[in-house]
């Protein structure tokens, strides 16, 4: 079984957002750049599904600049077996991400293909769907419980007050949410074995963009709020603020 | 040209997210025009001639008896044949589980641009520009479409709905090819969450706890003031990876983003992933014990104390104000 799982270069959670010069996107000063959090979760059930069937082989695929490869260096230390990057050097937009990843990822024939139900830096959770439909793939999004048996899978998603319960036959493509499994750390051995393991550098093909960038800004500040007062003795005073000041309760 | 409004229902019902969508559509039409026209997929018609008040002049139903379940593959064909027989300058839809699955599809099909999740909408110059929240809410990035249809999905709870009193929309079949074959993925089940907790980002008001609380079990007093305020419970990361939660009650950067009238932050410090995750809630309550805690600074309210005593003292207080206003 082959799976390819997609991983973006994204900046660390804690990051202090400060807009660049251009106006238009992050300044990458000062900058941690991680895994995707999202991505773990589906390259980790990639690994899980290899090691239990005991055999096949996960690929994995980033599109970006020359910093990725240790985003890709990073999983093929968790596990996975080789490694693409899709070298481009200015930023797509989702569609072109997709397009871009699907140009890859199509020849392969995969069975599965994962990723995170969405990237912490645009919040898009587009790539997943539209790698889908140009793969021509039947996709479940956001799946926080998968079983296989076979080559049919159920997948469970979360949905507004409920959960979703998707039967899909393979191949197919899956995004992944927190909470489908717990990833592994990159051991030791892991991480020198991937210095030798392959990362395959192909251009991206061009791409004609379907989104421009306006501009990228900091909401406003929250204006300064005030302490109510201290312990049980507030609670008066809070209870009234929240009911005549705020008038939410 | 018009604007095509993605109307969702699940289980018959019209989702109230499609009403602010319509509301929205109606508001742009009227500086981009042309009319606002609706597209239904479902099993059976939910109502669609009532959206008339929400602001659609007409509805397109594609129906299907596949349809009584969300169906990704069938559902963006349909939207798709809607597009085409429409051609809008402006597709809109809800920031739901279906929407967010669907539209991607349909945008892939078009090749056209999507902006997800969006928060406020506009139109400079005859074309729409859409503002959406990145980095869970630390930035706001402004998009534009070089491309037609312009795509948006709409977060729920950012738009206000309109109300037209007694105009019924025109509800018209829409012509489509379902395709069994295509749809190889296939909701069997819905099960509802327990308790029938309701979503977080559908919450109006909510109360989250974090490591303060010292231990799983120590949620109940949380429990206990979301009961006594109707509210929702949410956590911080810390303790979704504590696992004293589950992951859906998370708060932030690897969780939700929330934005209720009013957000109840208990024993939770206020690290940056988090904030960015809340700090849209209309009015914001902390209670801490440790006065120098980041959650202060973006708190309208805060209350320096033992949360083991002040949060049990202030149910008393909400449930004594619940039986006074009776």
């Amino acid at each position: 079984m082959l799976q390819v799982v997609c991983v973006k270069q994204v900046a660390d959670t804690e990051t202090r957002v400060k807009v660049a010069a251009d106006g238009k996107s992050l300044d990458p000063a000062g900058v941690t750049w991680i895994l995707n959090p999202y991505d773990e979760f589906a390259l980790e059930q990639a690994l899980a599904i290899r090691e239990k069937q005991g055999s096949g082989e996960v690929v994995v695929i980033s599109l970006g600049g020359a910093g990725v490869q240790s985003t890709l260096r990073n999983a093929l230390a968790m596990g996975a077996d080789r490694a693409i990057h899709v070298r481009a050097d200015r930023a797509f937009d989702s569609l072109g991400v997709a397009r871009a990843l699907a140009a890859e990822i199509a020849p392969l024939k995969p069975d599965m293909v994962w990723l995170g139900r969405q990237a912490v830096d645009d919040d898009a959770a587009q790539v997943g769907p539209m790698l889908a439909e140009l793969l021509e793939l039947p996709c479940v999004t956001v799946v926080a419980h998968f079983e296989l048996d076979g080559s049919k899978a159920v997948a469970e998603r979360e949905i507004e007050g409920g959960r979703e319960v998707v039967e899909v036959t393979l191949p197919a493509l899956f995004t992944t949410d927190k909470g489908l499994n717990q990833p592994r750390y990159a051991s030791l051995k892991g991480i020198m074995a991937a210095k030798k393991k392959p990362i395959d550098e192909k251009p991206a093909a061009p791409a004609e963009p379907v989104l421009e960038v306006v501009s990228l800004e900091l909401p406003p500040p929250r204006g300064a709020g005030r302490v109510v007062g201290q312990g049980v003795a507030a609670i008066p005073e809070l209870i009234r603020a929240l009911r005549e000041e705020a008038k939410v309760i | 040209m018009s604007i095509l409004a993605f109307i969702e229902q699940r289980n018959g019902q019209v989702r109230a997210v499609s009403r602010e969508v319509l509301g929205e559509a109606t508001r742009l039409a009227e500086k981009l025009g042309g009319p606002v026209v609706g597209v239904c997929v479902a099993a059976t018609d939910p109502g669609l001639a009532a959206l008339g008040e929400a602001g659609a002049t007409r509805v397109l139903l594609a129906r299907h008896e596949a349809f009584a379940q969300y169906d990704a593959a069938g559902y963006a064909r349909a939207v798709v044949a809607a597009v085409e027989a429409v051609k809008p300058a402006v597709l809109l839809f809800g920031a739901t589980a279906i929407g967010k699955d669907l539209a991607p599809r349909v945008a892939a099909r078009l090749g056209a641009g999507l902006a997800n999740d969006c928060t406020a909408l506009s139109a400079e110059g005859g074309k729409l520009i859409a503002t959406r929240p990145v980095f869970a809410g630390k930035a706001n990035l402004k998009l534009a479409f070089p491309r037609v249809p312009a795509i948006a999905s709409l977060r729920p709870r950012a738009f206000a709905a309109v109300s037209r009193n007694g105009a019924a929309a025109a509800v018209e079949p829409l012509a489509f090819a379902y395709d069994a074959q295509a749809s190889r993925a296939r909701v069997t089940r819905l099960a509802a969450s327990a308790g029938g907790k309701a979503d977080l980002t559908e919450s109006e008001i909510i109360v989250s706890g974090g490591r303060g609380l010292k231990g799983p079990e120590n949620f109940k007093v949380i429990e206990e003031l979301a009961e006594a305020l109707g509210a929702t419970v949410g956590a911080s990361r810390a303790v979704v990876d504590a696992g004293w939660r589950p992951h859906s009650d998370q708060v932030g950067q690897t969780g939700k983003t929330v934005s209720p009238k009013l957000y109840v932050a208990i024993g939770i410090s206020g690290a940056i992933q988090h904030l960015a995750g809340m700090s849209s809630s209309r009015c914001i309550v902390a209670i801490n014990k440790d006065p120098e805690a980041p959650i202060f600074k973006v708190a309208d309210y805060g209350l320096v104390g033992d949360l083991f005593e002040v949060v049990p003292a202030l149910t008393k207080a909400v449930k004594e104000l619940n039986e006074k206003s009776g």
